[in-house]
């Protein structure tokens, strides 16, 4: 551009340089752009769709209602009962398994049976080896009747929300072991 | 950073011969629309290429929710329509997709036949491409009855009923098509299977040969 003006004043000055971007360059960068907006266009609306599952709202466990209260004893006692899940389209019911009983102070303690091993399924009173014990077939992991972890597993057994109202108890989500822990 | 990462792929596996070989090609005035604009005519077999990449991602993202089962398919399709987001827009762009690779497709292959492009030596690529032309027909018609609604089951019957109406074979035909004396079920899961293995299959092996016959013979010469 100042060639002449630079073959003129050889050595004499350096011309202030600009970085100035190239015509090729510009292109490259406006049809890269383009090209990027329509790209993004197509494909983050399959991606937003695709991962919504875990943006949705998580519904709030509700209370179901199992048992009489006054069926409950010391000794844990094996209950099933129905939840209703919205999955997806598909409405269906899961069955799940509660182990109540109540203890000394007359609390209510619904336990989850999954255990907290590796995810078997324990049982009350199921090797005569270690009786009064809740005992996991997998690998010999062995819970008070409270649910606290006597061998193998490293936490007590899970337990229901527990909620009792004219003489029934309903039962809610499962979380951590609050009776022993 | 970027052009690091490419040049150590680069002196390893000398990849720039190959994406030049792919990408790297001049485009001739004549189908320029930068120079005439009437070439945009040349355009709509690459937009027809866009238009399937399209109906690729956006079939690929859908078959996240969709069950090809007579119970559950029209429900998970409300579903993934209404409930989930962009659901209306990902189900749309393969709706509308559709429609349109047709008639960029018939666009294109307007555009061959008024410039003349199929003479020799581009006879077989003017096959290939009726052959692509079919298989689209065929992924429209199987894609139809996948919502498994009343338009998509009726739609079904009359394709069938045409199929049967071929001479000797007509009534095989129909019941390989059908899998069973009726359209239900096991028809469904064969519309599902025809539109989401074969067909593509089939699909895609012909586009590399349309593609790589393009580029032995280039573009044909202007009118």
């Amino acid at each position: 551009m100042s060639s002449n003006h630079n073959d003129e004043h050889e050595e004499s000055h350096n011309p202030p340089r600009r970085k100035e971007m190239s015509r090729r360059q510009f292109l490259t960068y406006t049809l890269g752009g383009a090209t990027a907006y329509m790209a993004a266009g197509v494909v983050l609306p399959m991606l937003r769709f695709a991962v919504d599952p875990i943006l949705q709202n998580k519904e709030e466990g509700a209370f179901v209602k199992v048992v009489e209260e006054s069926k409950i004893t010391n000794e844990p006692q094996e209950f099933h009962f129905e939840l209703q899940q919205q999955d997806g389209w598909y409405n269906s019911t899961a069955t799940l398994t509660a182990w109540i009983r109540k203890n000394d102070q007359g609390e209510i303690i619904a336990l989850s049976p999954i255990c907290k091993h590796l995810g078997c399924l324990v049982g009350w009173n199921s090797n005569k080896n270690f009786p009064d014990e809740y005992h996991c077939p997998c690998h010999g992991a062995r819970y008070t009747p409270d649910g606290k972890n006597l061998a193998v597993a490293p936490k007590p057994l899970d337990q229901y929300e527990t909620k009792v109202e004219n003489g029934w108890i309903y039962l809610g989500e499962i979380v951590p072991n609050t009776v022993v822990s | 950073m970027l052009k690091n990462v490419y040049n150590w792929i680069d002196e390893r596996l000398d990849i720039t011969p190959i994406w030049r070989d792919v990408a790297d090609h001049e485009v001739p005035e004549h189908v320029n629309p930068a120079h005439h604009f009437s070439a945009f005519v040349y355009c709509f077999g690459g937009l027809t290429f866009f238009i399937t990449v399209i109906q690729i991602l956006s079939g690929m993202f859908l078959t996240m929710y969709y069950v090809p089962d007579i119970i559950n398919a029209y429900n998970s399709v409300e579903y993934l329509q209404t409930q989930v987001a962009f659901g209306q827009i990902v189900r749309g762009m393969h709706h509308w997709g559709a429609s349109l690779v047709i008639v960029m497709m018939f666009l294109h292959t307007m555009r061959v036949f008024f410039t003349g492009s199929y003479k020799a030596p581009r006879e077989m690529n003017w096959v290939v491409g009726m052959l692509i032309f079919f298989v689209m027909l065929g992924l429209g018609l199987t894609g139809y009855l996948l919502p498994w609604d009343n338009k998509a089951y009726f739609a079904t019957k009359v394709t069938l009923e045409i199929a049967n109406s071929v001479p000797w074979l007509g009534p095989i035909i129909k019941e390989l098509l059908q899998g069973g004396t009726i359209v239900g079920a096991e028809t469904l899961t064969r519309f599902f299977a025809i539109h989401v293995f074969f067909l593509p299959a089939v699909l895609l092996a012909l586009l590399v040969g349309h593609f790589i016959m393009i580029r032995r013979q280039g573009i044909s010469g202007p009118l």
